[in-house]
């Protein structure tokens, strides 16, 4: 222990010694290696900030200016993260395209000077290194990386509504080709090392290490390091080479690259492709093809240009403040802020083995949680447990679990049709028909044999909370959980508190919700909560628009084409028609005509012809087992027919269309903030992107008012008002909004 | 001298004796026998030694670990060729490494169990030959193919065959439940306590160079002498080979490429081999007239997570067993442990030789402490003598009892890792001489 502890100060004394006052760049001289350690100790990850930058030139400048430094190793003493990328404050602090260019510019200009460094240095990677970060690692010349699971490369700027701006829309192509390179900075996509190192991301791969004298975590970086460490001698001593032998296969596809009409037809390809997904309401995607282009024909300093210059403008792009407005928003909503509950649940306990039922089941055990899983008939049971199998060994089919992992997790699993071992239950999730009835059933059975310290939770999407906590003897514990389907896909989670729902009951169902991984937003009880009441208005809309004979391949494209990632009508063929007719029923005796519009006769024609959606094989659509193409299914055109709406030429333009449902649910969306049914706009926002698919590009409801202007919005309301009714009249906090334009929902 | 071990109600239960066949690098002189061939030897061997009278067994347990499918009950098949008696059941084990460490204990517990009075307990493992199967997809179509009774349909089914279900499936020494091998995990390992290349080559010369000691002075009486049919007379191991630490570091790393430290200069290699022991109760042993060699006590079996601590049995094992006999590592004279990898020793003795470890991952207090190296495998081990994986279990017993006889202690310590994160460990008492 002794010895321990003088190593430990030792190490503090020649940390002290090298890095006087920084305080986030230190390095020391092992054997001529300059092994240069990154940690940001304000922070859980390292990022590209000024100061770290700052630190960081100063510390690459003394090691290139000490000669008895031959190579130097580049790593980060955080255990998840080497770095997590650029600081994105730093990028949003910025008030002009200009100073966001130089932002680029400056850090075009270190990596330039990393990549023609006189010594080689060696990026050694462990956890995530996205980003900024990747570009400072393949600036290196040399790359070894972890195989510990943390470890990801990747560049996401693209979600962020950026692109690589710091030298690696120039250097990524050439590192792995064009095909790659665009796949990566085009998706964003997470890359691991395996992947990575056949794709010459990387040279080299560590295993990560189990216990020994130190934690895991701890002796797997000391161990990178050593490796690092030997590499960078070897590179130093030119006994390890950087140039790998090309296979055959690689030259075949250097040289088809090398003819400049194949680069042609794959810029007329990607382009093409992104602006089919897009729709051309993402300038990213193109900026980056535009910067790779002019990369690799106009060459590297009309490359580089381009690089800063459209990281410049992207910057100020209304997309890219909406889709780092959901960044941070996702990072608000992966936290508990109801405090840590008394208790954690170690048994939790789902009712109905349905589709919902078996995927939270499924997101329950895959977090390694003991969940039971009651059905009251043996099919069901069989149908959901299969789902949940199939949900698991699907991920051992794309490598992520292997299968021993997946028996462990399904062991976790209690398929059942009694209450057994309900005694032990800290939640119970129902999830059986929407039905008041049903639902009251089940709580007064369920409280029979739960311990009084077990919490129940309804995942209903439209009942009120308060219905059926009626039938609860101890109603401070029963609260809402409204997943999305499918809940292995879905991030969201919609936590219905009443005003009997005690805190802790709330914490619990947040930190089970975390567990599972869901992003979270808490709001008021009443009819459709937050996510449904603004899904049924602009859904009523969309009804009207089939009625007055948009077909439905219209209509999907008229909403896709504002930027929903899945069509009105396809949409409502997914959720099932009988459950919109059944929300559009319930919400439209609960608020009246202002969910009016379109007739909720034409959903219930529709089930009752067995048109059901999906599921059934006919809604909007048919769908077939084996054709691509959507048909419009004629038994739902004639229902439409029989109910024909004449359309008000003054209000059916496209755009007005488009309109027309947006500003409904927008409206709706401030008509919760104004109830207080949400609590604000960052987890309107957030819900409403995040489980129904509101345009990211537009950041959701609130973000939308405020970029695209109330008053012109509460103008366009007006003007659907006129012709249609008070479905269009804007709530007073819109009107508050449009008449004074300092208001805005975000700073 | 020290305390006796005997526990008031307990059954004393010795050891008569043990052999084995000479353990040969596979693929040499045994590479046309089979398995039961081996084990068959061994047995003998035994009857010979002891002068057993072949109906006095009441039972055969066995262990292997690749096994040959024509003979999956290795036991009985070597049994009735070794010329036991046919009334004398017999029964195959099998725990990876410690296979033959647990037909040992199958037998104490037999004979503590007032069950049996003497039992013959072995491990044989045969590495010259394993099973390649076919491809399951090819597997499935000759399954089909039996049962497929109009021509067409067997035509059918023969058009379904591919090249690539053709191409076979080997036996590979990796864990099943997370697809690593050994010598991957044991690199790792090494690597989380340190281990340097260097000590590891150091620990495998010393072994080495213990063996060849051990042999040219004749220490090595376990040994049998074998006329292999077809081939002359066997008599010595063959994997012993004390070679020079400039030579073995030139070795490439054999798991972890390029930058490990595990090669196969420092890993035991593959062999061919089999044992066998003759376990009996005191009282029985001495009315036969046996001298016995050791009173075989205490054992535990102890498993930890197969991924990162696969090889640290003997650090669990340890412990565990000495609390259990009431002893401390001082209080042994002998220990034999089993060497899978230079570099999984050196851990193990890393592990055992820490407090962080022990608090940490073994809910103990304080360390168990590492053995001293002058006690430790000093005939040889694994590494040099060979390891066939469920014969090494009888080898480190009968070791233990032949040390303990040569040099005058009165307690060892076997040890033992497994595949799968298991473990084994046992306590010997010298039987009064």
């Amino acid at each position: 222990m002794a010895s321990v502890r003088l190593l430990l100060t030792r190490r503090c004394c020649t940390a002290l010694k090298t890095t006087t006052a920084r305080t986030h760049v230190s390095y020391e001289v092992k054997d001529n290696v300059a092994v240069v350690r990154i940690n940001d100790p304000t922070s859980k990850v390292n990022t590209l900030s000024r100061h770290m930058q700052a630190e960081m030139v100063e510390v690459m400048n003394e090691i290139w200016g000490n000669a008895a430094v031959k190579s130097a190793v580049l790593i980060s003493r955080k255990p998840g993260c080497f770095i997590a990328g650029a600081d994105i404050n730093m990028i949003q602090a910025c008030k002009t395209a200009e100073e966001v260019t130089s932002l680029s510019q400056e850090g075009q200009k270190i990596f330039d000077q990393v990549e023609k460094s006189p010594i080689p240095i060696v990026a050694a990677i462990n956890g995530s290194c996205l980003g900024g970060g990747l570009e400072f690692a393949i600036a290196c010349q040399y790359r070894i990386a972890t195989k510990s699971k943390k470890t990801i490369l990747g560049t996401p700027e693209v979600m962020l509504g950026l692109l690589p701006g710091a030298g690696g829309t120039q250097r990524l192509p050439k590192m792995v080709g064009l095909p790659a390179a665009f796949d990566m900075m085009l998706t964003g996509k997470n890359i691991r090392p395996d992947k990575a190192k056949k794709m010459g991301l990387v040279h080299q791969l560590v295993d990560p290490l189990g216990p020994g004298l130190k934690s895991p975590e701890e002796r797997t970086i000391e161990y990178l390091e050593e490796v690092a460490v030997d590499f960078a001698k070897g590179l130093a001593g030119r006994k390890v080479t950087v140039e790998k032998k090309k296979g055959l296969v690689q030259k075949i596809q250097d040289f088809v690259m090398g003819l400049p009409p194949v680069r042609k037809q794959i810029y007329k390809t990607v382009h093409s492709k992104v602006m089919k997904q897009s729709k051309g309401l993402y300038p990213a995607p193109l900026k980056i093809i535009e910067c790779i282009q002019t990369g690799i024909e106009k060459g590297n300093a009309a490359g580089y240009l381009t690089e800063s210059q459209n990281f410049g403008k992207l910057a100020m792009t209304s997309e890219s403040r909406a889709l780092i407005g959901l960044y941070h928003g996702q990072v608000t909503c992966k936290k508990n802020h109801f405090g840590k509950p008394e208790r954690d649940v170690k048994k939790l306990a789902v009712l109905g083995a349905g589709l919902m039922g078996a995927g939270i089941a499924q997101v329950t055990i895959d977090k390694g949680v003991a969940t039971i899983l009651k059905d009251t008939t043996e099919e069901g049971l069989a149908r959901g447990h299969q789902q949940v199998y199939k949900g698991l060994n699907d991920k051992t089919k794309k490598k992520s679990l292997t299968t021993f992992e997946r028996d462990g997790i399904m062991s976790l699993l209690s398929g059942q049709l009694d209450y057994r071992d309900f005694e032990n239950a800290d939640m119970v999730i129902e999830a059986v028909f929407e039905d008041l009835s049903i639902k009251h059933k089940v709580v007064k059975e369920v409280e029979a044999v739960i311990p009084p310290h077990c919490i129940f939770a309804t995942n209903t999407s439209a009942l009120p909370i308060k219905d059926i906590a009626a039938a609860s003897k101890r109603p401070e514990k029963v609260i809402g959980m409204h997943y999305f389907s499918p809940v292995d896909k879905m991030q969201l989670l919609e936590i219905i508190t009443t005003n009997k729902t005690s805190k802790d009951t709330t914490a619990s169902a947040v930190a089970v919700g975390l567990k599972q991984g869901k992003v979270i937003i808490v709001v008021g009880d009443g009819p459709g909560f937050y996510t449904t009441r603004c899904l049924a208005p602009m859904l009523a809309e969309a009804v009207r628009a089939l009625q007055e004979g948009v077909g439905p391949k219209k209509l999907d494209s008229l909403t896709t084409g504002f930027g929903f990632p899945v069509g009105a009508a396809t949409l409502a063929d997914e959720v099932g028609i009988d459950v919109a007719a059944h929300v559009a029923e319930d919400l439209g005796k609960a608020f009246g005509t202002r969910f009016g519009g379109g007739n909720v006769e034409v959903l219930k024609m529709m089930v009752q012809k067995g048109f059901k959606g999906r599921k059934s094989g006919k809604g909007c659509y048919v769908y077939g087992a084996k054709s691509k193409e959507k048909k419009v299914n004629s038994g739902a055109e004639d229902i439409l027919k029989s109910f024909k709406l004449t359309a008000p030429p003054a209000v059916s333009a496209d755009e007005d269309i488009q309109y027309r449902l947006v500003s409904r649910f927008v409206n709706e969306a401030v008509l919760c903030l104004q109830e207080g049914i949400l609590p604000d706009p960052v987890q309107g926002d957030i819900g409403a992107v995040f489980g129904l698919g509101f345009p990211p590009c537009l950041g959701g409801p609130f973000r939308f008012v405020d970029s695209h202007g109330a008053d012109k919005l509460v103008q366009k309301m007006k003007r659907f008002e006129e012709a249609y009714g008070n479905q269009f009249t804007p709530c007073q906090l819109l009107l508050d909004h449009a008449k004074d334009s300092s208001k805005r929902f975000h700073k | 001298i020290k305390k006796t071990l005997a526990k008031p109600g307990v059954k004393n239960i010795v050891l008569v004796d043990g052999v084995r066949t000479p353990f040969l690098q596979s693929g040499t002189i045994y590479a046309d026998l089979m398995p039961h061939d081996l084990a068959r030897a061994a047995l003998q061997g035994l009857l010979n030694r002891t002068g057993l009278p072949k109906d006095a067994v009441d039972y055969i347990v066995y262990g292997t670990v690749i096994q040959e499918v024509k003979t999956s009950n290795v036991a009985r098949e070597a049994a009735l060729g070794a010329g036991f008696s046919d009334k004398t059941p017999a029964h195959t084990v099998t725990m990876a490494c410690i296979s033959s460490n647990q037909a040992m204990t199958t037998a104490v517990g037999l004979i503590a169990a007032g069950q049996c009075d003497a039992v013959v307990a072995g491990g044989v493992e045969f590495m010259s030959d394993v099973p390649i199967r076919h491809s399951r997809r090819m597997r499935k179509t000759m399954l089909s193919l039996n049962k497929a009774k109009t021509l067409g349909a067997r035509l059918s089914l023969l058009g379904s065959i591919r090249l690539a279900h053709l191409a076979p499936e080997l036996p590979a020494v990796a864990e099943f439940s997370t697809a690593e091998t050994m010598g991957h995990s044991a690199d790792r390992l090494a690597a989380a306590f340190g281990v340097s290349r260097l000590e590891q080559d150091e620990f495998a010369l010393r072994s080495h160079t213990l063996a060849k000691k051990a042999q040219d002075s004749g220490l090595l009486s376990d040994v049998i002498s074998f006329k292999v049919p077809g081939k002359d007379i066997v008599s010595k191991d063959n994997g012993i080979r004390p070679s020079t630490m400039e030579q073995m570091a030139k070795l490439k790393p054999a798991f972890i490429k390029p930058h490990g430290t595990v090669t196969a200069a420092n890993s035991s290699f593959l062999t061919d081999g089999a044992s066998a022991v003759l376990i009996m109760s005191e009282e029985k042993a001495l009315a036969m007239g046996y001298k016995p060699k050791a009173y075989l006590r205490d054992f535990v079996y102890v498993s930890q997570d197969p991924k990162d601590q696969l090889l640290l049995g003997p650090t669990y094992a340890t412990p565990k067993v000495l609390e259990k006999s009431g002893l401390t590592l001082n209080d042994i004279d002998v220990f034999e442990f089993h060497e899978a990898f230079a570099g999984q020793i050196m851990a193990n003795l890393k592990a055992m030789e820490s407090d962080w470890f022990a608090q940490t991952y073994m809910g103990r207090k304080t360390k168990v402490g590492a053995p001293p190296m002058e006690k430790f495998n000093s005939w040889g081990g694994s590494l040099s003598l060979g390891h066939p994986f469920a014969a090494t279990g009888c080898r480190l017993v009968t070791t233990v009892a032949h040390r303990l006889q040569k040099e005058g202690g009165q307690y060892g310590l076997v040890a033992a890792c497994a595949a799968g994160g298991q473990g084994h460990a046992m306590v010997i008492e010298a039987y009064p001489q």
